[in-house]
């Protein structure tokens, strides 16, 4: 690969498409991790009341808020996972093909 | 179910044969050592290379390094720590776990690919790629090997007293055992065997804690409601809540940030991305990693509670005011003394795998960062810098048997979070802002890097868990427990000021062509 190539796959609109696309889906999953777990520590600094709210006859929303973050860390990371299999790396093959 | 009946099988103080010689958790871990040592001697074979040494050949494919990854992370004080502060705390443990766990989706969504892509060994690869190597690596390593060191004396001491009180074994012959054990893995195997050690471990843990909680669920039908009623109705119904775990929100936030980001900041885990083949195999791993560390935490929460109801507070506390032996407890009320000696021998062969992670990544920072880039300018014979290695490893493990004894009966709880909370001061905002800032210069990562380290130290001991707790006094400088929201901050400030009001041509127009690399793998490491 010589330089003007470089030059070239790096000002072209497919490559900066790429990365701009990467850092939005990144940072806006970022952004929901940080706001769904800081929100969970506020509540339970805040609102230790509403978390003690019986479901049911045995289990009460503090648990099922606890939980439920854990799933969904799992979740947002799968997410995550299939946008770059499917997408990302999609997009990286067909901008490569240009390199070689 | 009727809750007379529930409350039937519940509290029966038998007396505990923890503390005596078991035969079956002998048995088991010195299989376990027996099978680890000759994994070691396989791996030293195909050890021979740097990059073998440091990153397994990169022959690691992303599921073993998810398990591997995993392996690293849940250590005994993870496993035996939170299962004991639910069981004394309750739900305020599940708190705790929750922190460890979400830094995973960052790593995931911030740093895992591109440190793949652009990295050889270390984090500091990373930061250093475009930026002036020898300041970067000198700083970069003053947090890693600052980051290890405390992480490395809290599993000493706590593997220390944990022998002993599960084998009965003097705390200086186990903390010798430990470092002569993981010292060989390191040493002669090198990451190869310290991965498969990693992946055996996670795989015995894993195993071991769902078997744990089976067995402890059939007692209740294996319905967690059930469990939670007898919970509720033997303790009330604010041991299923929040409780004093947080006061003060900024408590909380501060170690909120430590746990999640500090995650993506620790050394031995950010050095595991490197063995695997490429940025496709590193976000498999995160995946893999995050499913099973938070199928973890949820084993734990019900270990804690089902060894509260079974076992009983007392029983617990009685044995250990941190209530550390709540697991062990429940293993010996539930499977009898065998199960509590295959549970007992699960939690040692963790700590090994975890101070041997440590060494690993300790001996790459002084070989590769210190030994390579700082004293010979970058140029590398192969042979001379595993020669730095092995001898930074012995090092390593004479240091961490060393630091074992000398902080032996000493408060270091302390010292996890102080390493969370370097890892995320000092070791995140540098790698974040390497990745992603164009602007980031030589004297903003330097400045950003030493700001972290240097505040999360000086307002650790300021702050009421040193300050008041350790020492003495009556009133703590730093009013927060954990200082990350300062620190962080801080060094995140210190590092765009800086390279604000100094910018550096060429590390700007390096990160240009850098962008091939991190985004197409273009040129890494294969």
């Amino acid at each position: 690969m010589n330089k003007t190539n470089t030059h070239e796959i790096l000002q072209s609109a497919a490559f900066k498409k790429l990365v701009k696309n990467r850092w939005n889906i990144s940072l806006t999953f970022t952004f929901i991790m940080l706001f769904v777990y800081i929100g969970f520590l506020l509540l339970v600094a805040y609102d230790k009341e509403a978390l003690k709210m019986q479901i049911g006859d045995s289990l009460n929303l503090a648990i099922v808020v606890g939980l439920g973050i854990i799933l969904f860390s799992w979740l947002i990371t799968g997410a995550y996972v299939y946008w770059a299999n499917n997408y990302y790396d999609k997009a990286v093959k067909e901008i490569k093909k240009e390199i070689i | 179910m009727s809750l007379n009946l529930l409350l039937q099988i519940s509290p029966e103080v038998t007396p505990s044969t923890l503390g005596t010689a078991n035969p079956v958790s002998i048995a088991i871990f010195f299989v376990f050592v027996a099978i680890t040592l000759y994994i070691t001697y396989w791996a030293a074979k195909k050890t021979k290379t740097g990059s073998e040494f440091y990153a397994a050949g990169r022959n690691i494919s992303g599921f073993q390094n998810g398990l591997a990854l995993a392996g690293d992370y849940m250590s005994a004080a993870s496993f035996l720590g939170i299962a004991g502060m639910v069981a004394t705390k309750g739900y305020d443990g599940l708190i705790y776990s929750i922190g460890f766990l979400v830094g995973w989706p960052l790593i995931m969504f911030l740093v895992a690919e591109p440190l793949r892509n652009l990295g050889k060994y270390t984090f500091a690869d990373v930061v250093a790629f475009r930026l002036k190597q020898r300041p970067i690596r000198i700083a970069a390593a003053a947090g890693s090997l600052m980051t290890i060191a405390f992480y490395l004396i809290a599993q000493m001491v706590g593997a220390g007293s944990l022998i002993k009180t599960l084998f009965g074994l003097d705390y200086e012959i186990a903390v010798v055992v430990v470092g002569i054990v993981m010292t060989s893995y390191v040493l002669f195997g090198g990451m190869l065997a310290t991965t498969w050690v990693q992946i055996i471990k996670a795989v015995l843990l894993l195993s071991g804690a769902t078997f744990l909680v089976l067995l402890a669920m059939s007692k209740f039908n294996f319905s967690p409601g059930e469990l939670f009623l007898s919970v509720k109705s033997q303790y009330g119904e604010d041991m299923l809540a929040p409780g004093g775990f947080i006061t003060n929100p900024f408590d909380a936030l501060s170690l909120g940030l430590a746990l999640m980001l500090g995650t993506a900041g620790l050394p031995h885990i950010l050095m595991r991305f490197y063995t695997v083949p490429d940025d496709k195999a590193a976000r498999k791993s995160v995946f893999v990693a995050t499913g099973f560390i938070g199928y973890f935490y949820i084993l734990t929460f019900f270990i804690g509670f089902a060894a509260l109801a079974l076992v009983g507070k007392d029983a617990i506390l009685s044995l250990d005011k941190g209530g550390n032996m709540a697991a062990l407890l429940l293993a010996e009320n539930t499977g009898g003394s065998a199960f509590l000696g295959f549970i007992a021998s699960v939690a040692f062969a963790t700590i090994l795998a975890v101070v041997a992670g440590l060494t690993l990544s300790g001996a790459s920072t002084i070989s590769h960062d210190l030994y390579v880039h700082v004293i010979k300018h970058g140029v590398s014979d192969e042979k001379g810098e595993m020669k730095v290695a092995k001898r930074a490893t012995i090092f390593l493990g004479v240091l961490a048997v060393a630091l074992g004894l000398m902080f032996k009966g000493q408060n270091v709880a302390f010292m996890v979070g102080l390493a969370f909370s370097i890892a995320a001061s000092a070791n995140f905002p540098a790698l974040l802002m390497s990745i992603i800032w164009k602007g980031f210069t030589t004297k903003g990562a330097v400045w950003c890097m030493i700001t972290g380290v240097s505040l999360a130290l000086i307002l650790i001991v300021l702050s009421p868990t040193v300050w008041v707790d350790i020492m003495g006094n009556s009133e703590a400088i730093f009013p927060l427990k954990n200082p990350t929201i300062v620190s962080m901050t801080a060094a995140f400030v210190v590092g765009i000021i800086v390279s604000l009001l100094q910018p550096e041509k060429e590390a700007a127009d390096l990160f240009e062509s850098e962008k091939l690399r991190t985004y197409l793998g273009h040129g890494s490491e294969k």
